[in-house]
């Protein structure tokens, strides 16, 4: 049994987790804060 | 704290600390498990699998400490009425919740080849599941109760008390001895040798900081999206 293989699981998952978390919450803040803007200069 | 219970002063704060605590907390995260990766020795008993810790320490910590924050802006949003807390409580819970999840998946992974089981129903890993679950709960009743009109009071009360877990996670390993290891860090010292340590703090922090970037992130969501909201009642009342 390779231990590297069991290291390299669970840094691609939790890298993943932590960029699709990161990601997520970034666009959704630009989007939000895109649309207040936009409402406020309406 | 109460300076920061106005929205417009927090987002002058809130929009430069995003970006510093995003960028540091990434460099650090890179290269404290780089680090760990790369420059430290396998450990004499558990082989290369002692690498894992650099990820799963620093999750387990955010995934205890988000609740503890969850706690603390619930007590603030039912003593003080702070407009902010409810809003802060909320945006905690589901990074507190994914790195929860990392945790336990993280754990397993290591479980597997350590202790030859994926999972064992120990008291730490217990503990730290219903932890998850706890934030699962709270996710959800944060939105019915924000899809009923409601203030956030009940998801507050679920907030404290949910605290209750976080000392029966800490002392599970002391008062159920099963597989889980006893404390390796402690504020007085550790038993893992310093060669193998000393990238932990580094990617601790960087966690930490990227944690907070994510919050300040989702805070900064929420109050634009009441905004359009407040705005469009407003709009659709003067039509």
């Amino acid at each position: 049994m390779n231990q590297w293989y069991f290291v390299i699981a669970a840094y691609v998952l939790a890298g993943v987790a932590t960029l699709a978390l990161a990601l997520a919450s970034l666009v959704q803040m630009r989007k939000a804060e895109r649309a207040a803007e936009a409402l406020k200069r309406r | 704290m109460h300076i920061f219970a106005n929205p417009a002063r927090f987002l002058q704060i809130a929009r430069p600390l995003t970006g510093w605590c995003g960028w540091i907390g990434a460099v650090l995260v890179v290269a404290g498990l780089g680090a760990g990766l790369f420059l430290t020795p396998p450990d004499y008993l558990q082989g290369e699998t002692v690498r894992i810790m650099y990820l799963h320490v620093p999750s387990a910590w955010l995934g205890m400490a988000g609740w503890g924050g969850i706690a603390v802006a619930s007590i603030m949003e039912l003593v003080w009425r702070h407009p902010l807390a409810g809003i802060a409580a909320r945006a905690v819970a589901l990074p507190g919740a994914v790195f929860t999840a990392i945790c336990l998946a993280t754990g397993s992974i290591w479980g597997r080849p350590t202790w030859g089981t994926w999972w064992e129903w120990d008291g730490r890993l217990t503990s730290m599941l219903v932890l998850l679950f706890v934030y699962i709960a709270y996710i959800a009743l944060a939105e019915a109760e924000a899809d009923r009109g409601g203030q956030g009071r009940i998801a507050a009360i679920f907030g404290i008390v949910g605290i209750v877990n976080l000392p029966i996670i800490h002392f599970s390993v002391l008062w159920w001895r099963t597989l889980h290891q006893g404390e390796s860090i402690g504020l007085t010292g550790s038993t893992i040798a310093g060669s193998i340590l000393w990238p932990l703090p580094v990617a601790l922090l960087g966690f930490t900081l990227l944690f907070m970037a994510i919050v300040l992130m989702r805070m900064r969501t929420m109050l634009a999206r009441q905004k359009v909201e407040a705005r469009l009642r407003r709009m659709g009342a003067d039509a």
